[in-house]
C-alpha cells in the first residue's frame, strides 16, 4: 500500500463521498428475476389480494358487494362446514398413509433393485399423467362400479364387512364411500410421492448399506438406522406434495363419492359456482390454506429434516 | 492399548487368528476377477494386497469381508469357516475407500455405530477413546462433511477399530488424500496397528505405500497373486517381470546363458559379459537358453569410458551413451542408451557429481554382480509399466 503515503489526508465524513465504481451486471439478477417475480404478482398476489378482501365484504349478487370488514363470515363458515373440513383431512391423511406405503417399496425397487428395468418402470410410474385426470377418476367409477369384478371379490372375502363395520363402505357397495375417495386419491396423486422418494432413495451411496452390514447391522436394521433416515427428505416431500393437493381436491369426492362423503374442496366449488356466495367460499378458501400452513409447518419442525432437505 | 481391556464380544473363543483363503476365486459371468488363490495372513500382521486397478485385490479383500461371495473356496478366520456368513456376522471390519461414513450421523454415533449394534449400552467410555487414538475427540458432535478428508479417514479407521475385530480390511484407504497428507496417515495407521495389534489387511495400488507400512505384501496381478513375500524381499528379488517393474525400477535386459561356473551364470547380452548368482536366477538356466537378466538403477556405478581403467575387476559393465539427465535434489537419473538396453536407466547419490556426466556422454555402466537378478525370458519385459502400473511408480525412488 505506497499509494497511501502520497494519499491526502482523508476528508471529513460529509456524505458525499465518492460512489464506488459501478459494477456491470450488478442489476442482472433482478431483471432476470423479473418475469417470474410479475407472474407471481398479476396471478398469485392479486388474486390473494382480491379474495381476502372478498371474504370481508357484505351483500347480494343483486346489490353488489361491499367490503365491510365482516370477519363473521370466518366463523360462520368454520362452524357450517367443520365436518367437510375434517373430512378432507381424515381422507387426504389416509390417502397420503396409503400412498406412502405403496410408494416406498416401489421406490425402494426402482432405485436398488431394478437394474435394467429400472426406466421402464419409471415410464409406468409417470405413464397415467398422459390421460387426463378427470378420465382416470372416472375409470375408477368403472373398476369399483356395483356388482363388478372388485366389489365382487371383496364381498366374497368378506373384506367389505370389515370395511362396512369400520364406516368405510356401505352394504354391497364402494363406490359412493368414503373408500372410493380414498382410493381415488391414493390413485391419482401416488406418482407425487414415488417420484421424491425415489429421488432420495436413489441419491443414498449403495457404499453405506455394506458399511452398515460391515458394522453388525442385519439387513433390517440397515433399513431402520441408514436408509429410511436417509430418505426422510424424500418422504417429507413426497407426503406434502401428497397431503396438499389431496386436501383441497374434489374431483375425487364428487365423482367417485357421494352427499355424505363431501371434502372442503366440494364446499368451496359449490359456494363459488352454484350457490355464488363468494364471501363464504372465499372465507373457506382461506381458512383451508392457513389449516394446511400451520399442520405442514408442524410436521416439518417434528419431522426434523431441516438439513437434510 | 486401553481399550484392549474392555471385554471382546466378536473375537471367539478360538486360538489361532490367521486369515486363511483356501482355492477362494471369482467369477463375474465369463470374467474371472480372482483365479483360485490360497493365501494365509498370519495373526497380527501388517498385510498388502498390491496391484494395480482391475487386478482382484479389492475383490479378494470384499471376499473376506463378506460383501463379496467367493464362486469358489473358503475363508477362514482362525478355525472358523465364515464362507456362508453374512458381513454382519462376521467379526471382520472394513475402512472403505470414501470411507462411506453416515452423513446423517455425528462422528460419535458413526464411531458407536458398531457398539449399539452389537447391544451394547454403554459406548461414551470406549467411544471416547477410540476418538481420542485418533485425535478427533474434540470433533465428536460435528457431521462428517464438516471434516477435512484426512480427518474423515480417522473417523472411518476409528468405527471400524472400536469393534476390536479380528482383521481390519483397508480398502485403498489412503487413496483420496494428498500426497502429504497420505505419508503422515501411512506412519499413523501403522502406528495404530502397532498399538493395538490387530492383523491389517491393506489394499493398495501404490507400491511405496505398500512398502512403507506392510509386513508382507502379495503382488497381485490380473487376478493372480505373482508373488508373496516381505517388502525387502520382493524388491530385491522380484521373480516375475511383473514384480520387478511393479515394485520401483528394474533395467530388464534380454541374454543368452553361456556357462555356469559354480555358484554364477555367465550370460551374454549385446556382447557384453554379465555374471549373476545362480540363486538368483529364477529362470532354468540352461545354456544357449534365453533369460532376462535385471538389476536395480540405483545399483548401478556410472563412470565415465576416459576411466574405465580405474574401475575394480569383478564387475559386471556395461557401456553406453548418456541420452537424458534429470536432476532430482537427492539424486540425479540419467537414462543411458546401451546395445543391449536403449534406456538403461541409472540413479546416483550426488554426493561428488561428475560434470561430464552429461547427454552425449560416452559412460560405461557398472555393479556388483550380486545385485543381479535373472527371470524367464518368456514373459513381456514391459509387464507391470504400462497404465495403472505406471502411475504407481511415478513415486519410485
Amino acid at each position: 500500500m505506497s499509494t497511501l503515503t502520497e494519499a491526502p489526508p482523508p476528508p471529513a465524513p460529509t456524505g458525499t463521498e465518492p460512489k464506488p465504481p459501478r459494477r456491470r451486471g450488478r442489476w442482472t439478477p433482478y431483471w432476470l428475476l423479473l418475469p417470474g417475480i410479475l407472474w407471481l404478482v398479476v396471478f398469485f398476489a392479486a388474486p390473494m389480494v382480491y379474495q381476502a378482501s372478498t371474504s370481508v365484504q357484505t351483500g347480494s349478487l343483486e346489490e353488489g358487494y361491499q367490503v365491510t370488514w365482516h370477519f363473521a363470515t370466518y366463523w360462520d363458515a368454520l362452524s357450517a362446514y367443520w365436518p367437510q373440513f375434517l373430512r378432507s383431512v381424515a381422507y387426504a391423511a389416509s390417502a397420503t398413509v396409503l400412498c406412502l406405503l405403496l410408494g416406498y417399496p416401489l421406490a425402494y425397487l426402482i432405485a436398488f433393485r431394478a437394474g435394467r428395468w429400472r426406466n421402464l418402470i419409471m415410464i409406468l410410474v409417470i405413464a397415467p399423467f398422459f390421460t387426463s385426470f378427470l378420465i382416470r377418476t372416472l375409470a375408477w367409477k368403472t373398476i369399483l362400479a356395483d356388482g363388478g369384478p372388485v366389489v365382487g371379490a371383496l364381498n366374497t372375502l368378506h373384506v367389505l364387512d370389515v370395511t362396512g363395520w369400520l364406516g368405510w363402505t356401505s352394504g354391497d357397495r364402494v363406490l359412493a364411500t368414503p373408500l372410493a375417495v380414498v382410493c381415488g386419491l391414493t390413485y391419482n396423486f401416488l406418482p407425487f410421492m414415488i417420484l421424491p422418494l425415489y429421488t432420495s432413495l436413489e441419491r443414498i451411496d449403495g457404499r453405506l448399506h455394506e458399511a452398515a452390514g460391515d458394522l453388525y447391522a442385519k439387513p433390517s436394521t440397515v433399513f431402520r438406522k441408514v436408509t429410511f433416515p436417509l430418505s426422510m427428505p424424500g418422504v417429507v416431500s413426497g407426503t406434502l406434495l401428497t397431503f396438499i393437493p389431496a386436501t383441497g381436491d374434489y374431483v375425487n369426492a364428487s365423482l367417485l363419492g357421494s352427499a355424505d362423503t363431501g371434502m372442503i374442496g366440494n364446499v368451496i366449488q359449490s359456494q363459488f359456482l352454484r350457490v355464488l356466495d363468494y364471501p363464504t367460499a372465499a372465507a373457506l378458501s382461506f381458512i383451508l390454506m392457513a389449516a394446511i400452513l400451520a399442520m405442514v409447518t408442524l410436521y416439518i419442525r417434528k419431522s426434523g429434516t431441516e438439513d437434510l432437505v | 492399548m486401553t481399550t484392549h481391556t474392555t471385554t471382546n464380544q466378536t473375537a471367539a473363543t478360538d486360538g489361532g487368528g490367521d486369515v486363511r483363503l483356501t482355492g477362494i476365486s471369482k467369477d463375474y459371468g465369463s470374467f474371472t476377477a480372482v483365479h483360485p488363490l490360497d493365501l494365509t495372513v498370519p495373526q497380527g500382521s501388517f498385510f498388502a494386497l498390491l496391484g494395480a486397478s482391475g487386478c482382484g485385490k479389492t475383490t479378494t479383500l470384499r471376499m473376506i469381508a463378506g460383501l463379496e461371495e467367493p464362486s469358489a473356496g473358503t475363508v477362514h478366520l482362525g478355525d472358523q469357516d465364515v464362507t456362508a456368513l453374512p458381513p454382519y456376522k462376521r467379526p471382520v471390519n472394513t475402512v472403505f475407500q470414501s470411507y462411506a461414513l453416515f452423513p446423517h450421523l455425528d462422528i460419535y454415533e458413526n464411531v458407536a455405530f458398531g457398539l449399539r449394534r452389537r447391544g451394547i449400552k454403554s459406548v461414551k467410555k470406549q467411544v471416547g477413546e477410540m476418538l481420542d487414538l485418533v485425535q478427533l475427540g474434540e470433533q465428536a458432535r460435528k457431521k462428517p462433511h464438516q471434516l477435512s478428508g484426512g480427518q474423515q479417514q480417522r473417523v472411518a479407521v476409528a468405527r471400524a477399530l472400536i469393534n476390536h475385530p479380528k482383521v481390519l480390511l483397508l480398502d485403498e484407504p489412503l487413496g483420496a488424500l494428498d500426497l502429504k497428507l497420505r505419508r503422515q496417515m501411512q506412519l499413523e495407521l501403522k502406528r495404530i496397528q502397532t498399538e493395538v495389534g490387530i492383523t491389517f489387511v491393506h489394499v493398495t495400488h501404490d507400491q511405496e505405500e505398500a512398502m512403507t507400512m506392510a509386513d508382507r505384501v502379495a503382488v497381485m496381478n490380473a487376478g493372480r497373486v505373482e508373488q508373496l513375500g516381505a517388502p525387502a524381499d520382493l524388491y530385491e528379488n522380484p521373480r516375475t517381470t511383473f514384480v520387478a517393474n511393479f515394485l520401483g525400477t528394474s533395467n530388464l535386459i534380454e541374454a543368452e546363458v553361456d556357462t555356469r561356473s559354480g555358484d554364477d551364470v555367465v550370460v551374454k547380452a549385446a556382447g557384453d559379459k554379465l555374471v549373476l548368482p545362480g540363486a538368483r536366477c529364477s529362470a532354468p538356466a540352461k545354456a544357449g537358453g534365453k533369460i532376462l537378466v535385471g538389476v536395480r538403477p540405483e545399483k548401478i556405478g556410472l563412470t565415465h569410458a576416459d576411466d574405465a581403467g580405474t574401475l575394480p575387476e569383478g564387475r559386471n559393465r556395461v557401456t553406453g551413451t548418456i541420452s537424458s539427465t534429470s536432476f532430482i535434489g537427492v539424486s540425479t537419473q540419467y537414462v543411458v542408451d546401451c546395445a543391449a538396453c536403449p534406456q538403461f536407466e541409472v540413479y546416483a547419490q550426488n554426493i561428488d557429481r561428475d560434470p561430464r556426466l552429461v547427454p552425449g556422454a560416452e559412460v560405461v555402466l557398472h555393479w556388483n554382480p550380486a545385485h543381479t537378478f535373472g527371470l524367464d525370458a518368456a514373459q513381456s519385459v514391459l509387464a507391470g509399466t504400462a497404465g495403472d502400473a505406471g502411475a504407481a511408480e511415478g513415486e519410485a525412488v
